[in-house]
């Protein structure tokens, strides 16, 4: 996906500004932002990819007119949309309106240390070793899925020339 | 711009971040009584990035490494078991290559899409590596980058850009400053900074400790 967040080797952004003796977070609402996403993964079932993708994928012009923790933050709440755990008028009054929608598990203060010791799963991991059979024989029939909405948008959009 | 503008602008920047302020809230408190979260786990979290998990790790690392040959092959080939032999690992360190610096070679970490950094060594990334500036300049003018942060390295000195990705980040090995030789792990690594480990710095010489 190229997007404003595809930003090597651009122009313009003028120099690097380090900041001598840097807090971790430079306000209070960032550490809440910071904390919500990453406790909220374990409720809302989404991996590093997606939510990634849920900060990439901002209007560009919002992308870069937004702050770091405000991007985590938008792609937080778009996402808690997304699968319909809390809606507009419930963020809006500060208070849940509904009951909650059943969720597979919820992050414990005991459960935090392990939960961070442990990551994810590494892609290594995850390749499949090259095994000397195919797995799927020659000769055998198979069916393949046909792509949905979604993944024929997202091919299209990734396989569109880039203007120069 | 006019003294009137700047007051404008003043307060528009000022009363979106209360607008933030207030969301965060908010939200917070719907996905609480919801019971999604536990905001005590969310303090954890928050002390463990403040307080627990930071670059002073990814110090003890280095200097064991530059302490011990035999440690600094292992990390040098694998830096993920490496780094977890001294009991850091896990979320955002899956996967750690580390970088070793030589009087021919200077290595720098980016990311230029995004701010994948090496949380189990460095802790969270700090706001300029997070920003346009950085992660557009560095592959393109890294030696104008390092300007920026007050280092100059030789002319004949290769810079060589590593752009982190979500499945790997990276770590540098700085080079052992002069004048160390019998100091003991604990003393080395104070002469190790973050911008060492990221390759926007170079660690302390021995006279900065004084």
């Amino acid at each position: 996906m190229n997007g404003a967040q595809d930003m090597g080797g651009k122009h313009g952004f003028g120099p690097v500004h380090p900041e001598p003796n840097e807090p971790v977070f430079h306000a209070e609402w960032e550490k809440r932002a910071f904390a919500l996403t990453l406790a909220m993964g374990m409720p809302g079932g989404w991996n590093i990819d997606m939510s990634r993708f849920a900060r990439e994928n901002r209007p560009p012009t919002e992308y870069l007119s937004m702050s770091y923790y405000q991007i985590w933050y938008a792609a937080l709440e778009h996402m808690i949309k997304e699968r319909g755990l809390v809606s507009d008028d419930e963020v809006a009054a500060g208070h849940s309106l509904r009951p909650p929608k059943p969720v597979k598990r919820v992050l414990s203060p005991a459960d935090v240390a392990k939960t961070l010791h442990r990551g994810g799963r590494p892609i290594a991991k995850r390749i499949r070793k090259p095994s000397s059979s195919p797995a799927i024989a020659f000769g055998r029939k198979t069916s393949t899925p046909l792509p949905t909405l979604a993944c024929l948008l997202t091919c299209a959009a990734t396989s569109a020339p880039s203007s120069a | 711009m006019s003294e009137h503008d700047h007051e404008h602008h003043h307060d528009h920047d000022h009363s979106e971040l209360s607008e933030t302020q207030v969301r965060v809230r908010a939200l917070e408190t719907v996905l609480t009584e919801k019971g999604y979260v536990d905001p005590a786990a969310l303090d954890l979290l928050i002390e463990t990035y403040e307080k627990k998990v930071g670059p002073r790790n990814g110090a003890r690392v280095v200097a064991k490494a530059w302490a011990d040959p035999a440690y600094r092959a292992r990390l040098l080939k694998d830096a993920t078991p490496a780094i977890a032999e001294i009991g850091y690992a896990g979320r955002q360190g899956e996967h750690i290559v580390a970088l070793e610096n030589t009087p021919k070679l200077h290595n720098m970490v980016v990311c230029t899409l995004c701010s994948c950094y090496p949380w189990p060594v460095l802790g969270l990334p700090p706001v300029w590596y997070k920003s346009a500036p950085y992660r557009s300049r560095a592959v393109a003018d890294p030696r104008g980058v390092l300007a920026d942060f007050g280092v100059s390295l030789p002319k004949d000195t290769e810079i060589r850009i590593w752009d982190s990705t979500a499945e790997i980040r990276y770590l540098v090995l700085p080079m052992r400053p002069a004048d160390t030789e019998g100091w003991s792990e604990e003393k080395l690594a104070e002469l190790v900074t973050r911008d060492s480990m990221i390759g926007t710095g170079l660690p302390r010489s021995p006279k900065d400790l004084k």
